[in-house]
């Protein structure tokens, strides 16, 4: 891509990935997890009849969400109104962040629990809130440790992979009071359970991500093993819930098929140990569950996304998780190196559209375009083929997204021009071929603007004697 | 906030309408075709639950609340939480206060609204029993809809959930059970599905059970 003046806001995945790349343990710790969860999901889908069947069904399923998405979204709003959940709507992060936060200074809350979710992350919620003086702690095992850690999930499903239970247990030691050394998962999980335990017992307002939101019923389902979602939806006074705006789905019964898909992509496992499904905040007579409940769903670029026939299939996303650990740059890298609430095959053609090709034009190109994310997706999401259109996207100007054109470099598009010039003359070919049969061993191996390329490649050693001469030599005449 | 709202439609509308999009047909077949014969589906709820850790206790209509008495007793359980008011809670008092609490564990309703029970409920309370509307073979896991004289932490926050499953309350799949009982109609405030104990796999993918949610379930068959 040669040298750009964008603005980058420091974001560099050439640089960050590698730098993974040289962290020996941290890609054992990727490798380990990524081998054991292909070959459980493979055993989840072992029967091909029934694999296509729950897929081309959870496919049509999103597919038909979004075909009525406005009206879905509209019928969702009124049924859960109807429910007694209150729904806001938020176009950016900001607006998102701002409704969040009126709704916490109204009920004056202090501390808030949060159960596991993407948007959440999308809106830096937890940095927002504690500028507010508010603290914002999560209750999901993995995001508490990254959260003890001060870092970003390294993936959507399970965010601390990248860490080994010896950083894990070095962490507590030196982040919990009460913590004593221990590499013994079972009892680094129970120190976490009593700290927490107080937390969910004490906490103001609980947060929460969306799975799926049933516009048919008004009904939120959440999907998690810890309990913590549950806890977090059941014990604090007011729950809020956030979600994007392509979560929603028609009917309950396009719940199964797709709840399916997900536990069984994202952690190999039939179902999660909860289904959550909340459909209204607690009425009367009953003795537990939030007072309210507040629906925000965001938009944050979606819409844009939607717009566009071919990118719109970026909105299927169930959020399992499955591409990024079948990806051979993931898998290698890790999710730090995207430095994106999104990571892996999803990330890299999400977070372009959701913040602009102008910091995330790299992401694209972080693919080696092997279809294998597309094979095992659950609901069919051509990712390769909108890694292509982005690719394109980036040096071409147009309003399909955001920062198009921003990539756009006069050199690399007289590379291409000469390029296609050459290969659609029969002249021009023979010409260059020729010329670099006799010169192209005397080139120098690398210049300035191919280095990236050349860095890790060997410079190839071109023969003597072009195809097309030694064909004609053999009596096949030129066409 | 409407004026967002009324943005967001609008390009959702406006993009939609540009180019419309039209779903191939949503087929159930291959959800409605997952059936288990008769004792087939008791074994695959068993077989697949206990693979995450749950326990199964067998019993029956008339010995269900003594059983579950020695059963507690003997893991040395305080006290169990439970639903006075529904018909399952009422039995189990009638019959323990007939048989005598010496030695076992003591009864706890959960009578009161949460708000003056919390302290109680995270600090003192051993186990809670709940009832379940049945279980699913296809993923081994119970239905459960907390109500005003079941609670929904009843089931959440004790250190041992048992739930008492009826063996003729089996369906096939979970779309079997939302379809044949028209859930679509009317959903409660809260409906769970139940498949195990709570667990995590988040410190190097190695599994751990009760991480905030109960760490043993018990499963009370009652044939």
């Amino acid at each position: 891509m040669g040298e750009t003046a964008l603005k980058t806001n420091g974001i560099n995945f050439a640089k960050a990935s590698s730098a993974a790349l040289q962290d020996q343990q941290l890609r054992g710790n990727f490798r380990r997890a990524m081998d054991g969860l292909m070959s459980k999901r493979a055993v989840q889908f072992a029967d091909t009849a029934e694999w296509n069947g729950v897929r081309t069904l959870g496919a049509s399923v999103r597919l038909r969400a979004l075909s009525k998405l406005p009206e879905l979204l509209e019928k969702l709003e009124a049924n859960c109104t109807k429910n007694g959940i209150q729904v806001h709507w938020a176009s950016t992060t900001d607006e998102a962040n701002a409704i969040v936060l009126s709704i916490m200074q109204r009920v004056n809350a202090k501390l808030v629990v949060k159960g596991k979710s993407m948007v959440s992350e999308e809106m830096h919620l937890n940095a927002f809130l504690e500028k507010h003086g508010i603290e914002s702690l999560e209750s999901d095992l993995g995001e508490y440790i990254v959260q003890l850690d001060e870092a970003m999930p390294s993936h959507i499903i399970m965010p601390a992979i990248h860490m080994n239970t010896k950083q894990i247990a070095h962490l507590f030691k030196q982040k919990i009071k009460e913590a004593e050394y221990t590499e013994d998962v079972a009892q680094l999980t129970d120190l976490a359970r009593r700290v927490l335990r107080k937390k969910f017992a004490t906490a103001d307002v609980g947060i929460s991500g969306v799975n799926m939101a049933v516009a048919e019923t008004g009904t939120l389902c959440l999907v998690e093993n810890e309990g913590n979602g549950r806890m977090s939806t059941t014990v604090p006074p007011v729950h809020i819930a956030v979600m994007g705006l392509e979560k929603v789905v028609e009917k309950l019964e396009d719940v199964p098929p797709v709840i399916s898909l997900l536990t069984r992509s994202a952690t190999a496992q039939p179902i999660t140990t909860y289904v959550n499904m909340i459909s209204s905040p607690r009425k009367e007579g009953e003795k537990d569950g939030p007072n309210e409940i507040h629906l925000v769903i965001l938009d944050n670029g979606r819409s844009a996304i939607y717009a566009d026939e071919e990118l719109r299939n970026t909105l299927r996303c169930i959020r399992c998780g499955a591409c990024m650990n079948h990806c051979p740059v993931y898998t290698k890298v890790g999710g730090h190196a995207y430095q994106a609430p999104y990571p892996g095959p999803i990330g890299s053609i999400l977070m372009p559209q959701v913040e602009g090709l102008e910091t995330r034009g790299e992401l694209p190109h972080a693919c080696t375009m092997c279809n294998a994310c597309v094979e095992i997706c659950p609901v069919k999401i051509p990712i390769v083929e909108i890694m292509g259109r982005l690719r394109s996207e980036a040096v071409h100007p147009g309003d399909a997204v955001k920062g198009a054109g921003s990539h756009a470099s006069k050199a690399e598009a007289m590379v291409w021009k000469g390029w296609s010039m050459t290969y659609a003359s029969p002249l021009a070919y023979q010409f260059a071929t020729a010329l670099l049969a006799k010169l192209g061993n005397a080139a120098p191996a690398s210049l300035p603007l191919l280095k990236e390329w050349t860095n890790v490649r060997s410079k190839p050693r071109f023969a003597n004697r072009t195809l097309h001469a030694l064909a004609r030599e053999k009596g096949i005449p030129d066409v | 906030m409407s004026e967002s709202r009324n943005a967001i439609l609008g390009k959702l509308r406006a993009g939609r309408d540009a180019h419309p999009l039209t779903p191939p047909e949503s087929d159930f077949a291959v959800l409605r075709n997952k059936r288990w014969e008769g004792a087939e589906r008791l074994e695959r709820i068993k077989r697949m639950m206990e693979a995450v850790h749950t326990e199964f206790l067998e019993t029956t209509e008339a010995d269900w609340p003594a059983d579950i008495q020695a059963f507690l007793k003997a893991q040395g359980t305080r006290n169990l939480l439970f639903g006075p008011a529904t018909e399952a809670g009422a039995r189990l008092s009638a019959e323990w206060a007939a048989a005598g609490m010496e030695g076992g564990p003591e009864l706890v309703p959960y009578a009161d609204r949460v708000e003056t029970f919390k302290e109680r409920l995270f600090d003192g309370i051993d186990a809670g029993i709940t009832t379940t509307l049945g279980a699913i073979a296809d993923t081994g896991s119970l239905i459960v809809w907390p109500t005003p004289e079941e609670p929904r932490l009843m089931s959440l926050v004790p250190h041992m959930h048992l739930a008492l499953l009826r063996a003729d309350a089996l369906y096939d799949t979970f779309w079997q059970a939302m379809t044949e009982n028209r859930w679509a109609d009317g959903m409660p405030t809260n409906a769970l599905l139940i498949s195990g104990p709570s667990k995590t796999a988040d410190i190097e993918q190695t599994l751990a059970y009760g991480v905030h949610g109960p760490k043993r379930l018990v499963v009370v068959v009652i044939r």
